[in-house]
């Protein structure tokens, strides 16, 4: 089976696989080449007045990075966003934990937790602005309702899916509950627990535009909107356009930690 | 030859019933002799391996007792070592933490430990692969480890739960041939599941067949082979044939 494959696929990649790496990078690049040129091609015809070509965006992103307003957007929009995830990453982390240790616990908080998965944050946020008013605390809420239900999950999941086996193992050589819990169900967590800390990023990026387009334009949010406002589209089209870029990098990179630290067969022993 | 040596481990009167309301074991008595290996055999759901847990102290009876060295137990404990079926190795840790991982629960120092775990690593042939992960390692390696962890500990008796059936027929006979080997010069006590006649009869000194639900002891077969000779010489010797089909003999009543 397995030879019958390779033969098959090996005329056809023979010259990719001399240098399989190189080609992919290829393949991604002309992938990307093609997408910036129809959107090139989209904004000339034009498709609408409000949408730019890719090289005026291009032009409209250089500048705005020139004149630093680009910057002062992040600095404004990053602030919420990270002590909203801080305080995912702690509290969130430890509540998943906890829900995984103790059944009381876990009949406790789960329906919670479970309902937050579920609900549409975006209409709470007008509930968040009415109760906490239009700054800093109601925009970092808006990051740690909608990041902390995935990173609570994920981190009960990891502790729940402990293998069995190996808590016997560690029982039968006469380990102790901390030990059991510290050498055993926190180790074989860690990787559950840290994916859920990156898809707690990504919704947590979510949040925070969320809020910044929702509760009062501040950050990125503001040069959205203002841009969208004075018709000035190139300008809001690279706001947008960096923001897609910025959570795209950072998550890429999340997911390189994520494999360098726990390879993805690590699970089966 | 074959008298049996004083027991180390003692069942009495063990049954066990599993919250489903499955009756598992109902009555068992075995005597377990010291540094001999005996094997419980049975077809599958005859309740050999909860038996085995529960001798582990890793189950509770519901009926009955364990006693070692004439003590009942309750709970697992230093004197007994169990090799897993699954293997249960840390996934995350090399063979040489797995291998000291039972020493470390109990606070040996890390000097002294990894100098016991390297001797008991070539020990089972695995000199020169201290460094390594489990998911490097094949099946009958990995099984190798499980072992080397359970001899670290210094335990009296050894509990191996159907520990080769997840590896391949090649290398499940090279391992009895090995364990054979490993265990002639040491004085443990090892009790043993397996669901394979040729593979109860190869390794043990005393067999002890099971009938299926609930789990009772129905027969005790002594070979009275002795196990320092050739593994070809045992598997030709008479006894172990007329062993095996004795055996079959019981067990075959139990299939359906």
């Amino acid at each position: 089976m397995r030879e019958t494959r390779a033969t098959a696929a090996g005329a056809a990649t023979a010259v990719s696989s001399i240098r399989p790496r190189a080609a992919r990078l290829l393949w991604q690049l002309a992938s990307f080449a093609l997408f910036f040129a129809l959107w090139e091609a989209a904004g000339r015809w034009p498709v609408s007045a409000a949408f730019p070509a890719f090289s005026e965006t291009l032009a409209a992103l250089g500048s705005m990075l020139g004149d630093g307003s680009l910057v002062r957007a992040y600095g404004l929009t990053l602030q919420p966003l990270a002590i909203g995830l801080a305080l995912c990453a702690v509290a969130g982390v430890a509540f998943g934990i906890g829900m995984g240790l103790s059944r009381t616990v876990e009949w406790f908080t789960l329906p919670i937790f479970i309902i937050l998965q579920a609900a549409p944050m975006a209409a709470i946020i007008p509930l968040i602005t009415y109760m906490y008013g239009i700054g800093l605390t109601s925009k970092v809420l808006a990051v740690v309702f909608l990041a902390v239900p995935v990173i609570v999950m994920n981190a009960y999941k990891g502790i729940r899916n402990t293998s069995p086996s190996l808590i016997q193992m560690c029982r039968s050589f006469l380990g102790t509950r901390r030990q059991e819990v510290l050498k055993i169900v926190l180790p074989h967590a860690a990787a559950l627990i840290f994916t859920g800390l990156r898809l707690g990023v990504a919704m947590g990026f979510i949040g925070i535009v969320i809020a910044e387009l929702l509760i009062t334009p501040t950050g990125i949010g503001d040069l959205i909107t203002y841009n969208s406002s004075v018709a000035d589209y190139p300008r809001m089209f690279a706001a947008i356009a960096s923001l897609v870029v910025v959570a795209s990098v950072s998550l890429h990179l999340l997911e390189r930690v994520e494999r360098r630290l726990f390879p993805v067969d690590s699970s089966i022993a | 030859m074959s008298t049996p040596a004083p027991p180390i481990v003692e069942v009495v009167e063990l049954g066990k019933t599993y919250e489903t309301g499955v009756e598992a074991l109902r009555g068992v008595n075995i005597a377990f002799p010291r540094a001999q290996l005996t094997t419980l055999l049975g077809p599958s759901g005859c309740g050999k391996t909860t038996l085995l847990k529960i001798i582990a102290g890793l189950l509770r009876a519901d009926s009955g007792e364990v006693r070692v060295l004439g003590k009942r137990v309750d709970g697992p404990g230093p004197e007994r070592a169990f090799v897993f079926q699954d293997f249960a190795l840390l996934p995350w840790a090399n063979v040489l933490r797995n291998v000291a991982f039972g020493l470390e629960l109990r606070g040996v120092a890390r000097g002294e430990r990894e100098e016991i775990a390297r001797a008991r690593i070539a020990e089972v042939g695995l000199a020169g692969f201290e460094a390594s992960y489990p998911k490097e390692l094949s099946g009958g390696m990995r099984q190798r480890v499980g072992l080397a962890r359970a001899f670290a500990v210094d335990a009296d008796i050894i509990l191996m739960d159907e520990p080769f059936s997840s590896v391949d027929e090649q290398t499940r006979r090279k391992f009895q041939e090995d364990l054979l080997g490993l265990l002639a010069h040491k004085q443990k006590t090892v009790i043993f599941v397996t669901h394979s006649i040729e593979e109860a009869v190869y390794v043990s000194d005393q067999i002890v067949l099971l009938s299926p639900r609930p789990g009772r002891v129905s027969r005790i077969v002594r070979t009275g082979i002795e196990h320092d000779r050739g593994p070809d010489e045992i598997r030709r010797d008479r006894r172990y044939l007329d062993a095996v089909d004795e055996i079959w003999q019981v067990l075959r009543a139990y299939v359906t």
